[in-house]
Formats: structure tokens, C-alpha cells, sequence
């Protein structure tokens, strides 16, 4: 399964992810980090969904995000 | 902080090791912070982070050399280029770039800069375009566009009495010692992408000994353009890339340099 590890401590909650997730499941969460931000998350019911594609990693100016991509199984397409 | 992968997972992105593990100083939906994470990329996938140099500038991005663990000589305003100049010609097999804002590059540096590119000194610049003095707080600058409110024109940058924005591209691709000079934008992936190969060649035009490499980044200041990360992410497609057109401007990488 693909997924995101979001580093909440670092995220400024400037929402850029949310814009560029080909998916639609990075949204602003309700919570505040230290520094006061509202940080973005994947909510648990979506976290299937994620592709891996990296584009939130790519815009994120903070680097807040880590990527895992599941590998394909073989032969598959 | 992040869990480990598992069995059938591989990481497809996490931070270069050149890039500083550390809270910037930027303002949220600062691209400043993309711009470093592609340079650092870069010279890390190009084996140049033990042989770099880097010459920083004055603006936001003064504390780069707290976030690329790189060599560093932090220079006087606007003179990034002219002290490149001397640290490339007394360790000609360093690799050696400035990282400029438009404020420092386009306004106080404007003659250090274009000599520099005249000159075909065998550096690289990132020069990095959001319209605005960001770290002092929001005065105009040279590239300020047409109607953009600042601290310094309240009522918008008006033609007549300041003149229009200044293209530093298309600039410094008209000199006879640029290589290559590139304009790109970092306000969507596709973008940020061209970006990366962008600065890619205008590297390699130096490791390659031909020349001068100058790359223009597009990017935004949501806080002293007054706006959301997000709206001022989309102003960069919708006011700043119909005047400041993306694309290579000159580019004689294949052809062996300037001389």
C-alpha cells in the first residue's frame, strides 16, 4: 500500500499538497502543531487511496512529507 | 518521527541528505523552500555536494547556508556574482553557485551580475523571482509587476512612474557569455519538474566548463503579496507567467560554450 508519513512538526499548514493531490485526500486537519499551524493530513478511511505519486512531496516547501510506494507485484501491469 | 517501510514498499521521496534536517525561517507556502530542496537534489545526484561552493546573497534566503550543508561565503548585497567570480577563478575545480533573490539580483546587483554573465564566468545562478522585497518587508522591486501593491507604491506599480518589471532572463540570455539562461516556475508539479531540469543543464554547463549558467525561478510571497499559500500559488499562473514567459532563452550547451 502507498502512503505518506506526514511530519506534523514541521508542516506549516500553507496547504499546497492539498491542491495537487491527483486523489483529493490531503485536507487541513482540525489539530494546531506547536508552532500554531493547522497541519494537513490524510484522513484514516482514505489512506488506501493514495498512489504514491509524490506530487505533495514535490510542492511541499517544507518537506514535511515522506513518500513509500508499494511495489508492483510481478508480471502485474 | 517517520515509521520505517515495510516489506513491499519503497521510498520514493524523503529528504537529500545535503538538505539541513531543521524548521526553516520561510513563511508558510514559501517556495523557497522547493528551490533549496532542488538544488540540493541536484548536486546530490550529480556527485557535486563535496566540491561545491556556494555564494549566497542578501534577501530571505541570507540563512541558506543553515539548510544546504554545503561551503558557503555569504556576500555583500547584490555582489553574489562578483565574489563567485573570484572564488571560481582561485579554485577553478570547485563547483560554484549563487543563490539570489530579485531584489539582490535584479535592483543593487543588476551590474554585478550582467558583467559577471558577460564576462562567461564559469558559474551558476539561481536566481529566485518573487516580485517583491520579501525580507524587509514587501518594498517594490524591479520585477514588481504592473498594479502589484507594495509598501512603497501603495497605489500599485504604475508605468509611467516606475517603469515596467524587469525580465532578468531574457536579460542575461542576450549577453555573450551566458550558455544558458532559463526562466521556469515552482507553482505546480509540472513546473517544479521543468524547474529541476533546468537548473540541471545550467549546471552542467559549468562542471562542463562552457560557460554561464543562469536559471530564473517564479515563486510566490503569500505574506507581503497579502494572500493565502494557495491564492498566491495560483497568481504566479495567472499574473506572473503571462508577463514572465517560462522557457530556455539562450541555450549553446551543445555547442561547446562561448569560447
Amino acid at each position: 500500500m502507498s502512503r505518506i508519513a506526514i511530519d506534523e512538526a514541521r508542516c506549516k499548514g500553507c496547504l499546497l499538497c492539498t491542491t495537487v493531490c491527483p486523489v483529493g485526500i490531503l485536507v487541513q486537519s482540525p489539530r494546531f502543531n506547536q508552532q500554531g499551524y493547522k497541519v494537513a493530513e490524510v484522513r484514516p478511511e482514505d489512506r488506501d487511496k493514495c498512489t504514491g505519486c509524490t506530487s505533495c512531496a514535490l510542492i511541499c516547501p517544507d518537506l514535511a512529507i515522506t513518500v513509500w510506494r508499494s511495489k508492483k507485484p510481478k508480471g502485474g501491469a | 518521527m517517520s515509521p520505517a517501510a515495510v516489506k513491499d514498499e519503497i521510498l520514493a521521496f524523503d529528504r537529500p541528505e545535503v538538505v539541513a534536517d531543521r524548521a526553516t525561517h520561510y513563511c508558510p507556502g514559501c517556495h523557497h523552500g522547493v528551490a533549496h530542496r532542488l538544488v540540493g537534489e541536484l548536486l546530490t545526484e550529480m556527485g557535486l555536494v563535496d566540491k561545491t561552493i556556494m555564494v549566497t546573497a542578501i534577501g530571505c534566503s541570507v540563512f541558506l547556508y543553515n539548510y544546504l550543508l554545503l561551503d558557503a561565503v555569504e556576500a555583500p548585497h547584490g555582489r553574489a556574482p562578483a565574489v563567485a567570480t573570484g572564488v571560481k577563478r582561485s579554485r577553478p575545480d570547485n563547483f560554484v553557485f549563487t543563490y539570489q533573490g530579485d531584489g539582490d539580483l535584479a535592483s543593487i546587483g543588476l551590474a554585478e551580475i550582467v558583467h559577471c554573465a558577460n564576462r562567461g564566468e564559469r558559474v551558476s545562478v539561481v536566481f529566485v523571482n518573487n516580485t517583491v522585497y520579501g525580507m524587509t518587508g514587501g518594498q517594490m522591486a524591479p520585477t514588481t509587476l504592473i498594479g502589484q501593491k507594495t509598501t512603497t507604491c501603495p497605489g500599485g506599480r504604475c508605468r509611467e512612474r516606475e517603469g515596467m518589471p524587469i525580465k532578468m532572463a531574457e536579460i542575461i540570455g542576450g549577453l555573450g557569455g551566458t550558455v544558458f539562461a532559463a526562466r521556469a516556475a515552482l507553482n505546480n508539479v509540472k513546473n517544479i519538474r521543468q524547474a529541476k531540469k533546468f537548473l540541471k543543464t545550467a549546471f552542467e554547463v559549468q562542471t562542463k566548463g562552457l560557460g554561464f549558467g543562469f536559471v530564473e525561478l517564479l515563486s510566490a510571497c503569500p505574506t507581503n503579496w497579502k494572500m493565502s499559500p494557495v491564492k498566491a500559488n495560483q497568481r504566479i499562473e495567472t499574473e506572473m507567467i503571462p508577463y514572465f514567459p517560462l522557457g530556455i532563452f539562450k541555450d549553446l550547451s551543445g555547442e561547446g560554450g562561448v569560447c
